[in-house]
């Protein structure tokens, strides 16, 4: 067998890290990615909070002005983006407190609560849009 | 390594090992992540509740003592988590020491901006109430 460092060729007979493009997509991979990406996601909607508050507090127009931006199509889009970051995030940071505690990480466990984040993220979000819908919250 | 160092291996060594107070931002995420339940919880049902009201009736849920407090608890264990939850991400993808440096320094004035702003008006809504002149 080759000695990897007389080869010359990176990796050698070594066993290289897997890429993407080889690499079997599954749940648990994304559900790991999904809690990073909505994290990030989250960032974003704390700083639209922020700005909520403050359109707020600086009267009647800014608020007007502010609230017309979030009900805007692109605005309502960016909104249950919101709504589904939140509660999968959520379910996620759950699922990874069980996770911390030793909990969990037998594959057909770990591929069961990683599928019902993704489960959860969705059901919450159509029944909080429901209830938004029905108390006149989206006109 | 250059041929000019003269220390030893274990001079090398030394100050590369773990910074020992790791841990702090570890609990930091962990203890803010168990009050986001809640508080996110209650800031979806605040956002239902608040959205087909006008500015007057805005104005008056948020003068509501309790509703308040849990504003100010919001914002402010949300900064926080982001702040810590957006340090791991910063130092897994960015290598380069100055860009890296730069990127977290940023992380903590938006953080520790977006926390100030939201609590400042926050108070000033419950406190105050009308607009800001």
């Amino acid at each position: 067998m080759a000695d990897a460092t007389t080869t010359g060729k990176v990796g050698g007979s070594k066993p290289l890290s897997p890429h993407m493009q080889i690499w079997r997509w599954h749940v648990t991979m994304a559900a790991s990615i999904f809690t990073r990406a909505t994290g990030i996601a989250l960032y974003a909607g704390a700083l639209i909070a922020a700005g909520w508050f403050t359109a707020l507090m600086l009267g009647p127009d800014a608020y007007g002005c502010y609230v017309g931006l979030l009900g805007s199509l692109l605005g309502k889009l960016v909104m249950f983006g919101l709504t589904i970051s939140i509660f999968y995030h959520l379910a996620a940071g759950l699922r990874h407190l069980a996770f911390d505690m030793g909990a969990g990480f037998q594959p057909r466990t770990a591929n069961m609560t990683a599928v019902g984040c993704f489960a959860f993220a969705v059901v919450a979000s159509l029944v909080v849009w429901f209830l938004a819908w029905q108390t006149g919250g989206l006109h | 390594m250059s041929k000019q160092d003269f220390r030893t291996a274990l001079g090398r060594a030394r100050g590369l090992g773990s910074a020992h107070h790791g841990v702090n931002a570890f609990i930091i995420e962990r203890g803010t992540s168990v009050a986001l339940v809640p508080l996110c919880l209650w800031a979806v049902y605040a956002a239902i509740k608040v959205a087909p009201l006008g500015y007057e009736s805005a104005v008056l849920l948020l003068r509501q003592p309790v509703n308040a407090i849990l504003a100010l608890l919001l914002v402010g264990v949300s900064f926080t988590h982001m702040r810590v939850g957006l340090k791991v991400v910063i130092e897994d993808y960015i290598e380069t020491p100055l860009a890296k440096i730069a990127a977290l320094m940023l992380n903590s004035a938006v953080c520790w901006l977006g926390w100030a702003v939201s609590s400042f008006a926050i108070l000033w809504v419950a406190f105050v109430g009308g607009p800001v002149h």
